[in-house]
């Protein structure tokens, strides 16, 4: 049983950056509510439940065993994407982490790296770039030839899950982010859910396409094997399936949120006003 | 918008910095450092351990399988074979073929020497217990797995379908796919003994 529990926590590649940057994000989550906690401010159970959840399940699926199967079957691949691009990014997007993150540095200010960080968070926050960016990703790690080096390449593949997590981060972040948008000059509610529908159709087309193409779409997965003997039009129908429905659904979560915080921002509004 | 730029150009200068290496022009697919060297630790026909050292000085193509496989194995190492016939006795002795058996449950020294010997007396037949296998699996990017017992006990091997060429120092430098017609793979064996 402990042999097993081992075999399936051990990655498959270790990975030095991404333990690095894993425990990253932990210590300073812990180290920043703690910190906020003392000021009284401490961010509440569901936030830190909802942060350290998602970022465990983006840690398993690309630094276990899990690793292993979503390299070697295209199913498997998806449902890794799946985590990272959306169900982990988007609980730890949840969580509103930023404040908590950014208490780390206590009352010290950087006004010179904030300047200089100002213009990227500029135009990666800017709802078009971030929609774009999305989709964009999704499409271009997911075009055939692309798709066949990233799973090749060591340092290709890395790279590819750091910008499907980091992207789908960003994304959610500026979807979910409960501040009020004319206070803190974040994207109103309206574009919000405009943001999730342009989002929502070209993944849905994507995975359809995907789904009912002719087997072979993506070879990789027979030219390195697949890790059991599964048909490739199994693996490809399913992994559409998984690009398409999925995603889809955190999309209508994600609306729902929404909707929910433009209710609560205009009861506060009228309850101002009164 | 100007870190968006330097970004780019940044982008664009890693790009071409990667572009010193000498390229030659393979039908197939050129990795060239994108895999390790050829380096394996495995069981010979003869049953002794053996590594990389059997085939130094050799170009390589180096191919996963089992000699129970249906198909792919036996098109595959048919295919190296008749691009192998088309080079010269000199040409030939440059190259060797390794043929690594992910099944050595079924597939003992003796049953690989007897399958590689049908295809020519360049290709050479390995295997491995499982740590050996999934290491030089690991190493290029291949899996295998096997399929349940029918009654006969018979069970289906999944394996890789690509065949991986070294240089004569080891280096990895190609990817070919079976569907490569033989004039192509003629080809790249010759360019790889040029290199």
């Amino acid at each position: 049983m402990w042999q097993t529990l081992q075999t399936a926590l051990t990655p498959y590649i270790f990975s030095p950056i991404t333990v690095l940057l894993c425990l990253l994000a932990a210590a300073g989550y812990v180290l920043g509510a703690r910190r906020l906690a003392r000021q009284g401010r401490a961010p509440s159970m569901w936030r830190t439940l909802s942060f350290f959840t998602g970022l465990l399940l983006c840690y398993v699926v690309i630094h276990t065993q899990f690793d292993y199967y979503a390299r070697y079957m295209f199913f498997m691949h998806r449902i890794q994407h799946l985590v990272l691009h959306h169900l982990g990014a988007f609980l730890i997007a949840l969580a509103n982490p930023l404040p908590v993150l950014a208490a780390v540095a206590g009352g010290r200010r950087f006004p010179a790296l904030a300047a200089a960080f100002a213009p990227l968070r500029r135009v990666l926050f800017d709802p078009v770039v971030a929609t774009v960016l999305f989709v964009g990703l999704i499409f271009f790690w997911l075009w055939p030839s692309v798709h066949f080096d990233a799973m090749l390449s060591l340092r290709l593949y890395e790279l590819m899950n750091w910008s499907m997590l980091i992207d789908g981060v960003i994304f959610w972040l500026v979807i979910l982010d409960p501040r009020d948008p004319r206070q803190a000059r974040t994207s109103r509610f309206g574009v919000r859910f405009l943001m999730l529908v342009a989002a929502l159709f070209p993944q849905i087309l994507l995975g359809a396409y995907i789904t009912f193409s002719q087997p072979g779409l993506y070879d990789v997965y027979a030219i390195c094997g697949r890790a059991w003997p599964l048909s490739p039009a199994t693996d490809q129908a399913l992994g559409g399936v998984l690009t398409w429905i999925p995603p889809a659904m955190m999309t209508i979560l994600g609306a729902l949120i929404v909707f929910r915080r433009y209710l609560r921002d205009e009861e506060l509004q009228q309850n101002q006003g009164a | 918008m100007r870190i968006t730029w330097l970004l780019a150009a940044a982008f664009l200068v890693a790009l071409l910095a990667g572009c010193g290496e000498a390229r030659v022009d393979f039908h197939g697919k050129d990795i060239t450092g994108v895999m390790d060297d050829l380096s394996f630790t495995l069981t010979s026909e003869d049953g002794d351990t053996v590594s990389e050292e059997i085939v130094a000085d050799k170009a390589v193509v180096l191919f996963f399988g089992y000699t129970h496989c249906p198909d792919y194995c036996p098109m595959t190492l048919t295919l190296l074979a008749q691009a192998m016939n088309t080079l010269s006795d000199s040409q030939r002795e440059q190259v060797r073929v390794l043929f690594v058996s992910v099944d050595p449950e079924r597939d003992t020294p003796k049953l690989l020497k007897e399958y590689t010997d049908y295809f020519g007396p360049e290709v050479i037949g390995l295997t491995g217990n499982k740590d050996q296998l999934d290491d030089v699996t690991k190493r290029y990017r291949t899996a295998y797995g096997y399929g349940d017992k029918d009654e006969q006990g018979n069970y289906e091997v999944s394996h890789g379908l690509a065949m991986y060429g070294f240089d004569k120092s080891g280096k990895v430098r190609l990817l070919m796919r079976n569907d490569q017609p033989v004039e192509q793979v003629a080809d790249d064996l010759k360019a790889l003994t040029d290199l």
